[in-house]
């Protein structure tokens, strides 16, 4: 390894260290709090080093790993997720769970994984990234093992997952038996010599491939863990789960269409747009019968994959950036949203339904306004980031001429408005329901104000962030 | 600088009345108060400042304008610039602001700090819509009023407030993204065009789009215009919304948000797709009759006085439409007037209403009668409004009525005849409104008290206002004329390159080009 593969890999090394030295500590000394603030340190240092990693980048290291900045954007926002992520288990465990620190170890291995997906060019590193990534969300998901539901959406997960990864598998070993190649740029060019998509084998390959990924993003009709997951899972987990696994698998996933040129399959692209037009009709129609915050968001953010796949689907300079500014503001809104759910059930259960929330407008007028942030923003109405993002979809959209996509994404975006209207009227209803909420901690409100600070002002002044995409995903296309 | 004050001063007071609520809630309806009171003035030193070249000035470029970076990256700029007619509907916006505080000043007794604050921010939309010369600019304020307008239905509303709100918000919503679309596709255009990425309206009023194309983004934004004006069918979100509103809410969305339909409809429509206007203009036409008259025949079947008035809005937004796509200065004018005049009767009616809802608790006219005899002050302000609804001459709807009308004749006669019969259904809805409520035997006994001074404050106001415009409208039709003009002279220029060229007209792009050459000897 020369040095500066080595530096570009610093980020990754960093993380792997870090979940190393956690396990050391929990063996000599186990505490909760040196847990958590070991994690924060590694994930911080990791972010850092994103920096040095970026002086030698673009750089491909061997066929597997390319870092370049693409792969460092959605490294840098795994890792903002991620300390929220563990800033909210953290407390979210305090009162629930005997043994919390093992807790941050798989966190970590996660976040692994996910860096790895995001900068793999090879099919098995691909795998091995995905795997990483889900292997840990199982333990994650059923960490809370004495209680029921977890357990549960962990089994469910399990199988899920498992299959789809299987299917995945499936799919690369067909597309390599066909073209004889795992390296994304070997695979594109090969690809367009032998006009490999007429073959069968090449086809079903990458429907297999889609499904795999399709399960991975809950997109319909592979959706169907979704609810029941993220119901289950403990608050902290399901925001993970909605926001760095999702977005790994999509940044991957852009990256493979990039490399082999898959745009200019046709057949790949009206599947895709299939995909996208179930999710949005479907996920906001589910959405709207949801009595459950958690499923409510589930349902939802089936349908905001659908929204980012019309800008996926778009291809191009400007749909890269519309993806990417989508994810971040889909990040920061949903970490909001599950952080809020998760700080409000300390304790007992998981305050869960739209009635825990009626009158919260009132009882507690800034986390509601927080909250309500939020949901907006999931909605889409100015102010928030989520306008701002939903506008360069629509305009990625706009730009490639998807007419079709973009009108089914602005009827979905009326009747998305329905439900999310809804929580906002429950918080607004004269019931004193909401005050048997327990108290916020200051970190916790720390946490949440800053989230809605961000929300507030992607939406209002989104250039830097924007020039900072476009600037990282310049040299991409 | 000034033009950003106009926007600024309702958000940030709006702000304050939310925080200082905790200590004082008087407090809170004194900042708003002075909020709006600053907004007004600002505007009325606007206008005395730009009067004497306001009328002089042919040219009609902005009187005021101001432009900032916002993101660069795509074109997307913070500018706001002000013409007699965006000046116009700002005074509106003042005095209205006003009112709508001065009526809520005892209605509001719950959480009134976060009401004046979604009050004051609706406000700052408002504005904001007015002055923002950037489609994404426009589209941003365009939604941002639309969030505290919910809230104030959804909160303060009446019975039936959560379906109300719900069915404002999606409407709008939904017609709000179909016009995004618009903007995007011309955005698009503009950039194959010339290579770039502007949202800027002066830039983009010279951009030549295929015909097809320019139809289907100008229906986009008409579509969103006239859901906000509302025009038949689309209007059926209004009935619910004006009824459920508290009376704030009523006034502000009477006499500001419906104006904004028709102000979009004059500032981006016409000028922007003046061939594609022309096209529909026929179209728009009959619709505005439609609106008038089935506007009036529901009012007149109402037995809730706050739904009457409400339906009665259909009735005179259905002139501003006929002016607004007669396609000739004078018909136009006219929709300016009637946009005027019917945000001060109609609002002034959703006030009275709402007075007499805060005294008697109902707003069923069957259970009035004979109110005249308890509270005369009321009775006198209801007639006097009810005169201005019908076009009593001598007030200020009269003539806007009248001069759409004129100019509505010189477009098509058979509409025309048509919609000066929705005058003689005005009359019917308007004294009935009288005789129910007002004259008759009282069907309950009432015993209330009459409008105090402050409300007789609000009425003398709004029938001072009236009657100057309607005995010497001069000084608003001056101030409405360059751009009124301007509008004018798009649309004309391209029906006669239409008209006179119709081989041509196959296959020639529709610009707006001359109207782009004016703009730039101006700017020197």
């Amino acid at each position: 390894m020369t040095g500066s593969e080595f530096n570009a890999l610093l980020p990754l090394i960093v993380i792997a260290v870090s979940a190393l030295i956690v396990v050391l500590q929990v063996a000599i000394y186990r505490h909760h709090l040196t847990s958590l603030i070991l994690t924060l340190t590694g994930l911080v240092i990791s972010f850092v080093t994103i920096s040095i990693a970026r002086a030698s980048a673009p750089l491909q290291i061997t066929a597997l790993l390319k870092i370049d900045d693409f792969g460092l954007f959605f490294i840098g926002l795994t890792l903002v997720a991620s300390v929220v992520v563990a800033l909210l288990t953290y407390n979210y465990m305090k009162s629930r769970e005997e043994n919390r620190e093992e807790f941050f170890i798989v966190l970590l291995l996660a976040v692994l994984g996910a860096s790895t997906l995001v900068t793999s060019t090879h099919f098995a590193s691909l795998f091995l990234g995905l795997e990483l990534l889900t292997v840990s969300l199982y333990v994650m998901i059923a960490y809370l093992r004495t209680s029921e539901q977890p357990l549960e959406a962990a089994i469910k997960y399990l199988i899920l997952a498992a299959a789809s990864s299987a299917f995945l598998l499936f799919g690369m070993a067909l597309v390599y038996a066909e073209i004889g190649t795992m390296e994304f740029s070997v695979l594109g060019t090969r690809l367009a010599e032998s006009g490999g998509y007429r073959s069968v084998f090449v086809l079903m390959g990458l429907g297999l491939i889609i499904t795999g990924a399709g399960f991975k993003l809950a997109v319909v009709p592979f959706h169907m863990w979704t609810p029941d997951v993220y119901e289950g899972a403990p608050a902290p987990v399901t925001a993970f789960v909605a926001t760095v696994s999702k977005g790994g698998m999509l940044a991957v996933l852009f990256r493979y269409f990039i490399m082999t040129d898959g745009y200019s399959y046709q057949t790949v692209i009206i599947a895709i747009s299939i995909i996208a037009v179930a999710s949005m009709f479907v996920g906001n129609f589910l959405a709207l019968l949801q009595r459950n915050v958690k499923r409510l968001l589930a349902y939802s953010s089936i349908a905001h994959l659908g929204y980012i796949l019309v800008a996926f689907i778009a291809g191009g300079e400007m749909a890269a950036d519309a993806i990417a500014y989508y994810l971040v503001v889909y990040f920061v809104t949903t970490l909001g949203a599950f952080g809020i759910i998760s700080l409000l059930s300390d304790g007992g259960d998981e305050k869960v339904a739209i009635e825990d929330y009626r009158g919260l407008f009132w009882s507690r007028p800034w986390l509601a306004a927080g909250f309500t942030m939020m949901i907006l923003s999931l909605a889409g109405i100015p102010l928030t980031a989520g306008f701002i993002g939903k506008y360069f979809v629509v305009t990625a959209g706009v730009g490639s001429a998807l007419w079709g996509l973009v009108i089914v994404l602005a009827i979905n975006s009326a009747i998305g408005l329905y439900y999310y209207l809804r929580v906002v009227v429950a918080m607004l209803s004269t019931s004193d329901e909401a005050e048997k909420l327990p108290e916020i901690t200051v970190g916790g409100r720390i946490i949440l104000g800053v989230l809605s600070l961000a929300v507030l002002y992607f939406g209002v002044y989104p250039a830097p962030l924007a020039d900072l995409i476009h600037s990282m995903f310049s040299g991409l296309i | 600088m000034i033009l950003v004050w106009l926007f600024l001063i309702p958000v940030i007071g709006g702000l304050l009345a939310w925080m200082i609520d905790r200590q004082s809630k008087t407090a809170a309806r004194w900042i708003s108060l002075i909020a709006v009171g600053l907004d007004f003035a600002l505007a009325i030193y606007l206008w005395m400042q730009h009067f004497d070249q306001m009328s002089l000035m042919e040219r009609g470029n902005w009187l005021v304008q101001v432009q900032y970076d916002w993101i660069p990256q795509y074109g997307v700029s913070f500018f706001l610039a002000l013409d007699g007619l965006s000046l116009l509907m700002i005074l509106l916006t003042g005095l209205l602001g006003i009112l709508s505080v001065m009526a809520s000043w005892t209605e509001i007794q719950e959480r009134s700090g976060f009401f004046h604050f979604n009050l004051l921010w609706i406000i700052g939309g408002i504005v904001g819509v007015f002055l923002a010369m950037d489609l994404f600019l426009f589209y941003f304020f365009w939604e941002m009023m639309l969030i505290p307008m919910y809230f104030l239905i959804a909160i303060w509303g009446h019975e039936n407030r959560i379906y109300a709100s719900i069915k404002f918000f999606i409407f709008t919503q939904a017609s709000g993204l179909l016009m995004l679309l618009s903007i995007l596709g011309l955005y698009f255009v503009h950039h194959n065009n010339t290579g770039v990425y502007t949202f800027n309206y002066m830039e983009l009023l010279g951009t030549s789009i295929a015909p097809n194309v320019a139809m289907w983004l100008m229906l986009g934004f008409f579509i969103a215009f006239i859901t906000k004006l509302p025009a038949f069918p689309l209007h059926t979100w209004l009935p619910d919304a004006h009824t459920e509103a508290p009376t704030a809410g009523s006034v502000i969305l009477a006499g500001l948000m419906l104006k904004t339909g028709a102000y979009g409809l004059l500032r981006f429509v016409l000028p922007l797709f003046p061939g594609a206007a022309a096209t529909i203009a026929p179209y728009a036409m009959f619709l505005g009759v439609v609106g008038i008259i089935y506007g009036a025949i529901l009012a007149f079947a109402q037995n809730d006085l706050k739904r009457l008035v409400a339906y009665t809005s259909v009735s005179h937004l259905g002139f501003v439409l006929l002016g607004i796509f007669a396609f000739n200065e004078i018909a136009m004018q006219g929709a300016v007037m009637t946009m005027i005049c019917h945000g001060l009767s109609t609002g002034g009616l959703f006030i009275l209403v709402g007075g007499l809802y805060e005294r008697i608790h109902t707003r069923d006219m069957e259970r009035m009668g004979g109110l005249w005899t308890t509270v005369p002050k009321m009775g006198t302000a209801a007639m006097f409004l009810a005169m201005a609804s019908l076009g009593l001459p001598g007030l200020g709807n009269f003539i806007g009525e009248m001069l759409a009308l004129f100019g509505a004749y010189q477009a098509n006669i058979t509409l025309t005849v048509f919609a000066t019969i929705g005058l003689v259904f005005a009359t019917v809805y308007s004294l009935w409104i009288i005789q129910r409520a007002f004259h008759g035997e009282p069907r309950e006994q009432w015993n209330i008290k009459d409008f105090t001074g402050r409300h007789i404050t609000i009425m003398a106001v709004m029938a001072v206002v009236l009657v100057w415009l309607g005995l010497y409208p001069k000084p608003v039709l001056d101030t409405a004329k360059p751009a009124i003009q301007k509008i004018e002279k798009s649309v004309r220029v391209q029906t006669m390159t239409k008209t006179s060229s119709p081989i041509e007209n196959m296959t020639v792009t529709e610009s707006s080009d001359v109207l782009k050459v004016e703009y730039e000897n101006e700017e020197m």
